[in-house]
C-alpha cells in the first residue's frame, strides 16, 4: 500500500505537523436499548420510549441486550480488530439531568474490541492506514430541551440508554483530509455491516476530535478535544482552524492548554468549553449489577462467517473481476447504496463481461454526475438500475451509439420508460445498413470535392467527414461503418 | 383471636388448611396487634385494606383447594422492597411519597404463593445502619427489654422493623435484606431466625439498592422451619437480575430435622476477639456442644483475613452506595428542593433528603473511588475481598460443611447508646457478619440463649454457596437445644 504523504502547515517558524485522534460515537442499530427492552425508534413523542430501567427507578437493574453485543463484535471484525472474549462494564459517574442513573454504563479498562486497522482512501488513489485503539459499548444519555420554557429545561429520555459504540482511533491521522476520509470510511464500513445507520443529522454518528501540532518528527504537542462534531465537513473545518490556532499560539511563544472545545459552524472557529482543571473525575468502577461480558470464540466465528462483503473486499473484486480501475472501484464501493445500485445494474446486464466496465463508467460519470447536479442521492435516482442496464445493453450490442445513449438517458431521467421500447418508438436505432450510409457518404463527398481531394494528404481531416455523416444521419449511423465506408470511398 | 398471632408460620399453615380459622381472621388478629404496637414504630405504612382484600381472595382459593405454599400467611415487607401502588421509601426523606408502579420480584413471588401483605416495615435509611436509628421515620423499639429496665433498646439494623415486628408477633414473618449483617444482627437482637442466602439466590430486582455486590434479601421468621418456608418462595432465578443464579430452588423445609451426624463444623479461631464478653464465649461453646451432641464433628479452622473484612467492607459498600444513590437527584421522582440552577437543585435536594449516615457513606464512597485514591482503597479492598473468599474456600475444601460463630459481639443496646461520637463503634456490630457478605456465602442467625440481663443472643452458621439446606438442618439443632424465646409484652 502506498503511504500517503500528508499536508504540513506552513508557519512563520517553518512547517508544522498536525496530529489527530478521534473518538467516534456510533449508535448501534438495534430494536431495543443496551440494557432495557425500550424501543430505539427515532422521532417518537418525548418520553414514550422509556422503561423503568432507563428512568433509573429505585431497584431497577440493567440486563445486557445480546444483539448490541453482536453488533459491536461485527463492527470490530469489520475494523480488523482484536475481539475480547471477556470484557467488563464500568460505571462512569457524573451528575447531569439527562443521565438518570447518575452514571453512564460504559467499558473503561476492558473493552469488547481491542486494536484494529482501517485502510482509508484519499484523493488520487492514495491511501493510508489508521490504527484503531479500541471499541467499547456504552449508553447514550437523554436529551435536554432548553427551548420549551424561559425558566425550565425539559428532558426527553427516549434516547436514554440506546447503545453506542465508541470507536477510538490511534493518533495516526495527520490532516483534515485524512480525518474526513477516516470518518467516511468508518461510516461506510458500519453501513455495510448494518451496525450503525451513519445518519449524522439525526446524531447517529458523532465525533470528538483530538488535535495537537508539532514540528515534523518532534515530540507530541498538548492536545485539545473538539467535542460532538456531527458533520464530516465541519470536522475538516474545525481541524484546519484548531491547528492554525495552536500554531499561532506556539509561534507567539505561548503554550497550549489542554482543554475541551466546541466548534461553531457559523463562525468557523473553535471555542473553549472547559479546561483540564474543570474536567470531571468520573470515578470509574466495575458495575456490580452486571457480570463481566463473556462469549466464546465460536460465537465470534459464527458472526464472522456471516459478515457481508465489506467495501475493501468489494473494491478488490471489482478490480480483479471486471477490470475496473482502483479509483472507479473505490468510488463505487464508498457508499453501500451505490455499490448495491451498481451490482444491480451488473446483475441485469445481458453481457456482464463485455459491458461491466462500461456500466461502471455510466454509473460514475452519467448517473452520479447528474445526481450531484440535482443534489439527489442514489436512493432517489429517477433512473433505476434496471433502466440503466437496459441503456448499457443497447450500447453494448450496437443498437445505439454512446452519443444517442446520452439522449436516451436524458429521456429516461425526465420521462421514465423502458429504454428498448423508447429506442424503437422514437427511431433512435443506429443505422448499420451500409447502402444507406454509402448514400449519405456519396452526397457529402459530392458536395465537398475540394476537401475530398485534400484528404489524401491530410488524413486527419477524415474526422471532419465522419462528423458530417453523423450529423446528416442524426447521430444514428454506426460510427465504425461510417469510418469504413468513408475510407474506401476516399481511397485511404 | 389475639392468640392466633403466637402461632408459628408452620402452625398457621396447618390451621388454615384444616379450616380451624381463615386467613381473614389470622390477618385481622395481626392487624390488631400492629395497631396496639405502634409504639414500637416497626411499621412505617400499614395496609389493612389491602391485607383484608388479599386475605379474602386467598380464603376463596383455600376453599377451592387451590392454595399456594404460603396461602393466607400475613407478612410484613421491609420498606426497601418496591410494592406496586404502596409507598416505598427505603425510609429516606429523599424518596418522599414515592409509589412504585412495579412490584419487586421477591414480593411478587410471595403474593404468587398466597402470602398477605400487612404493610411496610421500618429500616435504617437505605439499609445503612446497625440499630435502625437512621430511618427518617424514627427509631424502632426492640420488644425485648433488660430485666427490670424500662429502657427501650434497638432491634438492630438495618432490618430492625422486620425483626421487631416478627419478635413482637405483629406478622408471621418478614422480608429483610442483608448487606453486611442487616438480617442476622437484628435477628440475634430479637430472638428471631434470619437467613441471608447465597449471593444470587434471590433476585434483587425491585429492591432499593445499597451495595449491589453485597445486597441479598432473605426472611426473618419465628423459627428455622418458618424461615425455610419463606425462603423457598423468595428464592429463584430472575432474568431481570443478571447476578441471580439459575439453580433450582430446593424444598428447604425438607432439611429440617435431617440428621447432622458426621457434619464437620468449623470453629474459626480468628473470631475469638480480645475483650469478647464471657457470655458470648459461653454461648458459642454451648452451641458447639449442642452440634457435637447431635453427631457433628468440631474442627478448629483459620480464616486469616477476617480482621481486614470490616475495613474492606466499609470501602466496598460505600463505594457502590455512592454510585447507587446518585439517581436520587430531585429530577424525576421523590423529594425536590427549590433551587436557582441544576447544581443547586442537586445540592439542596440531596442535603435535605439524605440523613447524616447516608451522607457520610456517600462521601466515603466518593472519596475511595476518586482518581488517585481508587488503587489505594477500592482496588485494595477488592483484593482483600478475594482473599476473604479464598479463606472460606480453603476451609470448605478441607471438608468443613459449615462454620459456627457468634452472630453479634453483644446483645441489643439502648437507643442512642452507640455510635454517637464514633461511627466505627456502631460499625463493629457487623464484625462477625460482614465476612459472609464479602464472600457471598449463606449465613443464618439462630437464637441460642440470653445474656445476664435477659436479652437474647444468637449464633451464626455460615455455609457453602447454595447449601442453605445445611444451615437449616444445623440451625434447627440449635433451636431445639436452646428452645424458643418470646419477649414479655410491655407495649
Amino acid at each position: 500500500m502506498s503511504t500517503a504523504t500528508h499536508k504540513l502547515l506552513k508557519g512563520a517558524t517553518g512547517d508544522w505537523e498536525v496530529v489527530i485522534g478521534m473518538e467516534i460515537h456510533a449508535q448501534v442499530t438495534s430494536n431495543s436499548k443496551l440494557f432495557s427492552g425500550a424501543s430505539t425508534a427515532f422521532g417518537g413523542e418525548p418520553n414514550t420510549q422509556v422503561s423503568l430501567v432507563d428512568a433509573a427507578m429505585p431497584g431497577m437493574l440493567p440486563v445486557i441486550n445480546e444483539e448490541c453485543v453482536r453488533q459491536a463484535v461485527r463492527t470490530g471484525l469489520g475494523l480488523n480488530a482484536q475481539i475480547n472474549l471477556r470484557s467488563v462494564f464500568d460505571r462512569k459517574n457524573y451528575f447531569y439531568p439527562d443521565l438518570p442513573q447518575g452514571y453512564q454504563i460504559s467499558q473503561y479498562k476492558s473493552p469488547v474490541v481491542g486494536e484494529g486497522e482501517v485502510i482509508v482512501d484519499l484523493d488520487g488513489g492514495r491511501s493510508v492506514s489508521i490504527g484503531i485503539e479500541r471499541l467499547h459499548l456504552e449508553q447514550d444519555p437523554g436529551k435536554m430541551l432548553h427551548d420549551r420554557s424561559p425558566s425550565l429545561s425539559y428532558i426527553d429520555f427516549n434516547r436514554c440508554g440506546v447503545a453506542l459504540m465508541e470507536i477510538v482511533s490511534k493518533p495516526d491521522i495527520r490532516d483534515a483530509e485524512q480525518a474526513r476520509a477516516y470518518v467516511t470510511k468508518l461510516r461506510s464500513i458500519m453501513r455495510y455491516l448494518g451496525t450503525c445507520d451513519g445518519d449524522m443529522e439525526k446524531g447517529s454518528l458523532r465525533a470528538d476530535v483530538n488535535v495537537s501540532v508539532r514540528k515534523p518528527g518532534g515530540p507530541l504537542g498538548t492536545r485539545c478535544e473538539i467535542k460532538n462534531m456531527n458533520s464530516i465537513t465541519f470536522i475538516g473545518q474545525a481541524i484546519e482552524y484548531e491547528a492554525r490556532r495552536q500554531i499561532e499560539i506556539l509561534e507567539d511563544g505561548g503554550q497550549i492548554e489542554q482543554e475541551t472545545r466546541r466548534f461553531d459552524p457559523n463562525k468557523g472557529e473553535t471555542r473553549s468549553m472547559r479546561s483540564k482543571e474543570e474536567a470531571h473525575d468520573y470515578r470509574y468502577f466495575p458495575d456490580p449489577d452486571l457480570l463481566p461480558l463473556e462469549f466464546s470464540q465460536e460465537f465470534v466465528d459464527e458472526l464472522k462467517a456471516k459478515l457481508p462483503e465489506l467495501p475493501d473486499q468489494k473494491k478488490t473484486r471489482f478490480v480483479a473481476d471486471l477490470g475496473l480501475s482502483a479509483y472507479d472501484a473505490s468510488v463505487l464501493v464508498a457508499e453501500r447504496e451505490s455499490a448495491v445500485f451498481y451490482e444491480t445494474v451488473l446483475d441485469k446486464l445481458g453481457n456482464r463481461a463485455r459491458d461491466g466496465k462500461m456500466a461502471a463508467n455510466w454509473v460514475i460519470n452519467e448517473l452520479f454526475g447528474r445526481l450531484n447536479k440535482e443534489g439527489r442521492d442514489i436512493t432517489g435516482s429517477p433512473v433505476s438500475a434496471e433502466q440503466l442496464s437496459g441503456i448499457i445493453d443497447l450500447i453494448g450490442e450496437g443498437t445505439i451509439s454512446g452519443k444517442i445513449a446520452k439522449d436516451l438517458f436524458e429521456i429516461v431521467w425526465q420521462e421514465g420508460g423502458d429504454p428498448r421500447a423508447l429506442v424503437e418508438s422514437r427511431g433512435m436505432k443506429q443505422v448499420t445498413d451500409l447502402s444507406a450510409i454509402e448514400k449519405v457518404v456519396d452526397d457529402i463527398i459530392a458536395a465537398n470535392p475540394d476537401k475530398a481531394a485534400q484528404v489524401k494528404d491530410k488524413p486527419q481531416s477524415l474526422g471532419w467527414f465522419v462528423g458530417q455523416v453523423m450529423k446528416a444521419s442524426g447521430g444514428k449511423a454506426n460510427p465504425q461503418s461510417v469510418n469504413d465506408v468513408l475510407k474506401s470511398k476516399l481511397g485511404l | 383471636m389475639t392468640d392466633l398471632t403466637s402461632l408459628t408460620l408452620a402452625e398457621a399453615r396447618k390451621g388454615l388448611a384444616d379450616k380451624t380459622f381463615t386467613s381473614l381472621e389470622l390477618t385481622d388478629a395481626h392487624l390488631s396487634a400492629i395497631e396496639a404496637a405502634r409504639v414500637l414504630n416497626a411499621f412505617v405504612m400499614e395496609t389493612p385494606e389491602q391485607a383484608r382484600d388479599m386475605a379474602k381472595a386467598v380464603d376463596e382459593k383455600i376453599a377451592k383447594g387451590d392454595a399456594g405454599p404460603l396461602a393466607g400467611i400475613p407478612l410484613g415487607i421491609k420498606d426497601l422492597f418496591a410494592t406496586k401502588g404502596v409507598r416505598t421509601t427505603a425510609c429516606s426523606k429523599i424518596l418522599g411519597n414515592f409509589v412504585p408502579t412495579y412490584e419487586s420480584t421477591i414480593t411478587s413471588q410471595l403474593w404468587r404463593d398466597g402470602a398477605v401483605m400487612l404493610g411496610k416495615l421500618n429500616n435504617d435509611e437505605f439499609a445503612m445502619g446497625s440499630a435502625n436509628e437512621t430511618s427518617c421515620f424514627g427509631p424502632v423499639g426492640n420488644p425485648w427489654r433488660r430485666e427490670g429496665s424500662n429502657t427501650t433498646l434497638v432491634p438492630g439494623g438495618s432490618s430492625g422493623g422486620s425483626a421487631s415486628a416478627v419478635a413482637a408477633l405483629l406478622c408471621m414473618g418478614a422480608t429483610a435484606t442483608d448487606t453486611g449483617g442487616s438480617i442476622r444482627q437484628p435477628a440475634a437482637f430479637t430472638a428471631t431466625v434470619g437467613i441471608k442466602p447465597t449471593y444470587g439466590r434471590c433476585s434483587r430486582w425491585g429492591i432499593v439498592a445499597f451495595a449491589s455486590s453485597l445486597d441479598q434479601a432473605g426472611p426473618i421468621a419465628r423459627s428455622v422451619r418458618d424461615a425455610a418456608m419463606l425462603l423457598r418462595s423468595m428464592a429463584g432465578h430472575d432474568p431481570k437480575d443478571t447476578t441471580s443464579v439459575d439453580i433450582a430452588v430446593p424444598d428447604y423445609e425438607a432439611a429440617i430435622g435431617k440428621s447432622v451426624k458426621g457434619m464437620k463444623i468449623g470453629i474459626p479461631k480468628e473470631y475469638r476477639l480480645d475483650g469478647m464478653p464471657a457470655e458470648i464465649e459461653k454461648l458459642w461453646s454451648e452451641g458447639a456442644a449442642w452440634l457435637k451432641a447431635a453427631g457433628a464433628e468440631l474442627v478448629e479452622v483459620s480464616l486469616p483475613h477476617t480482621k481486614y473484612a470490616l475495613p474492606a467492607y466499609y470501602i466496598v459498600a460505600p463505594a457502590e452506595a455512592s454510585s447507587n444513590l446518585a439517581r436520587y437527584d430531585g429530577v424525576r421522582y421523590g423529594l425536590r428542593e427549590q433551587a436557582k440552577n441544576i447544581v443547586e437543585l442537586y445540592e439542596n435536594t440531596r442535603a435535605e433528603g439524605f440523613g447524616a449516615e447516608v451522607r457520610r457513606r456517600v462521601m466515603i464512597g466518593t472519596y475511595v473511588l476518586s482518581a488517585g485514591y481508587y488503587d489505594a482503597y477500592y482496588l485494595r479492598a477488592q483484593k482483600v475481598r478475594t482473599l476473604i473468599k479464598k479463606d472460606f474456600e480453603d476451609c470448605f475444601a478441607r471438608g468443613v460443611d459449615a462454620i459456627l460463630t457468634p452472630a453479634t459481639p453483644s446483645a441489643a443496646f439502648g437507643i442512642g447508646e452507640k455510635g454517637g461520637a464514633d461511627p466505627v463503634e456502631m460499625y463493629l456490630n457487623d464484625i462477625f457478619t460482614v465476612t459472609v457478605n464479602m464472600a457471598g456465602l449463606p449465613g443464618i442467625a439462630v437464637p441460642a440463649g440470653k445474656d445476664a440481663q435477659g436479652l437474647p443472643l444468637g449464633l451464626q452458621l455460615i455455609g457453602r454457596p447454595f447449601e442453605e439446606e445445611t444451615l437449616f438442618s444445623l440451625g434447627e439443632v440449635i433451636e431445639q437445644a436452646a428452645g424458643r424465646f418470646t419477649p414479655a409484652r410491655w407495649w
